[in-house]
């Protein structure tokens, strides 16, 4: 089996998923990780498949789906590279009034420290008059949560935002 | 005493739900010897429920001193367990022994009490709370045949606040 990252989006409306997974399973596909969400009026699919056949099979299969949706679709060969070991041990939760370079700003910092994102999801909220922004990362930190903070600290003040640093537990039971 | 084998999901035997114990006799504490064992020998090595060890009798195990340090019961057994108050909530991440290399995000409540048997059938109460509490629930739920897996939420729910939600509030 060769692998591929599928990336489709299109206008929000019941089926997407229906349509593209089922079209998938005729080109004898099977669906990896995977994240599917609405994000403003579209909705975005990303997802690793396993095809057997060669990928323009996987695309002739794709098609009628694509074009009854209006979706526009992309495929990517990918090597099967091992998912990296680190698992998210620290959450960081960003809010405050929205301005543009919280994201910049916010991340450069985490990069600094070798902050490794595993997750990132965000939303514009609030009315529109007073936007706010309101951002949940979740990553592993190998300079622990200590150091996260500590690089994150000074952005508070300069970028007039809350920031809050959480460890991720996982309890093993 | 003797490390049992571990039922993992998707084995159907984890899901039958577990009887009461009747008899408190010598056979039952040498099977919780042997759960006891077991559950410290685990990756996690904090709870352990009979089921799991394809043993359909309501026993749960939870020592997650490990964790808490002093600050918790120390080893309980807890036999034919019944919750009966619980307040709170708060979302984890669990893993399981019966669920291999996967971890999920959970509710569980932060504080219960839980009446229990003891190994000599004397009936008990305990107060539990944050970690503590979250292992007997998850192994409690073993006992209905619930895995973590049933539980799972959605961390965007969690954490956001739907915005329809958040409309109607700002009308009142």
């Amino acid at each position: 089996m060769s692998q591929a990252l599928l990336t489709v989006i299109g206008e929000d409306r019941p089926g997407i998923v229906a349509a593209v997974t089922q079209a998938l399973h005729t080109a004898d596909c099977a669906i990896g990780d995977a994240s599917m969400m609405r994000l403003g009026g579209y909705f975005t699919i990303m997802q690793i498949i396993h095809y057997s056949r060669d990928l323009g099979t996987v695309e002739t299969a794709l098609d009628p789906a694509m074009k009854a949706l209006n979706l526009r679709i992309h495929l990517d060969p990918i090597s099967s590279a091992p998912a990296a070991a680190d698992e998210a041990n620290v959450r960081v939760t960003v809010y405050g009034a929205d301005h543009a370079g919280i994201v910049a700003s916010v991340t450069q910092a985490l990069a600094s420290v070798h902050f490794n994102i595993v997750e990132l999801e965000s939303e514009q909220s609030g009315n529109p008059e007073r936007p706010i922004y309101v951002m949940v990362i979740q990553g592993s930190a190998p300079g622990g949560l200590a150091e996260v903070r500590e690089v994150l600290e000074p952005l508070k003040s300069r970028e007039a935002i809350e920031i809050g640093v959480h460890p991720i537990d996982t309890a093993m039971f | 005493m003797a490390v049992l084998p571990i039922l993992t999901y998707p084995d159907p035997r984890l899901h039958r739900k577990a009887q009461p114990v009747e008899q408190f006799d010598e056979e039952l504490r040498r099977f919780v010897a042997d759960l006891t064992e077991t559950m410290y020998a685990g990756p996690g090595g904090v709870g352990i429920a009979a089921p799991q060890v394809d043993r359909l009798q309501r026993i749960v195990l939870v020592d997650v001193r490990s964790k808490l340090g002093d600050d918790c019961h120390g080893f309980l057994c807890l036999i034919n367990p019944e919750l009966i108050a619980w307040e709170g909530m708060a979302v984890g991440r669990e893993g399981c022994m019966s669920v291999p290399d996967f971890t999920g995000n959970v509710i569980r409540a932060e504080r219960i009490r839980v009446q229990a048997q003891d190994l000599d059938g004397r009936s008990r109460v305990y107060e539990c709370a944050g970690f503590e509490a979250r292992a007997v629930q998850h192994e409690m739920d073993h006992l209905d045949g619930f895995l973590f897996l049933d539980r799972l939420v959605s961390r965007k729910t969690d954490l956001f606040r739907r915005k329809n939600y958040q409309k109607k509030e700002s009308k009142a």
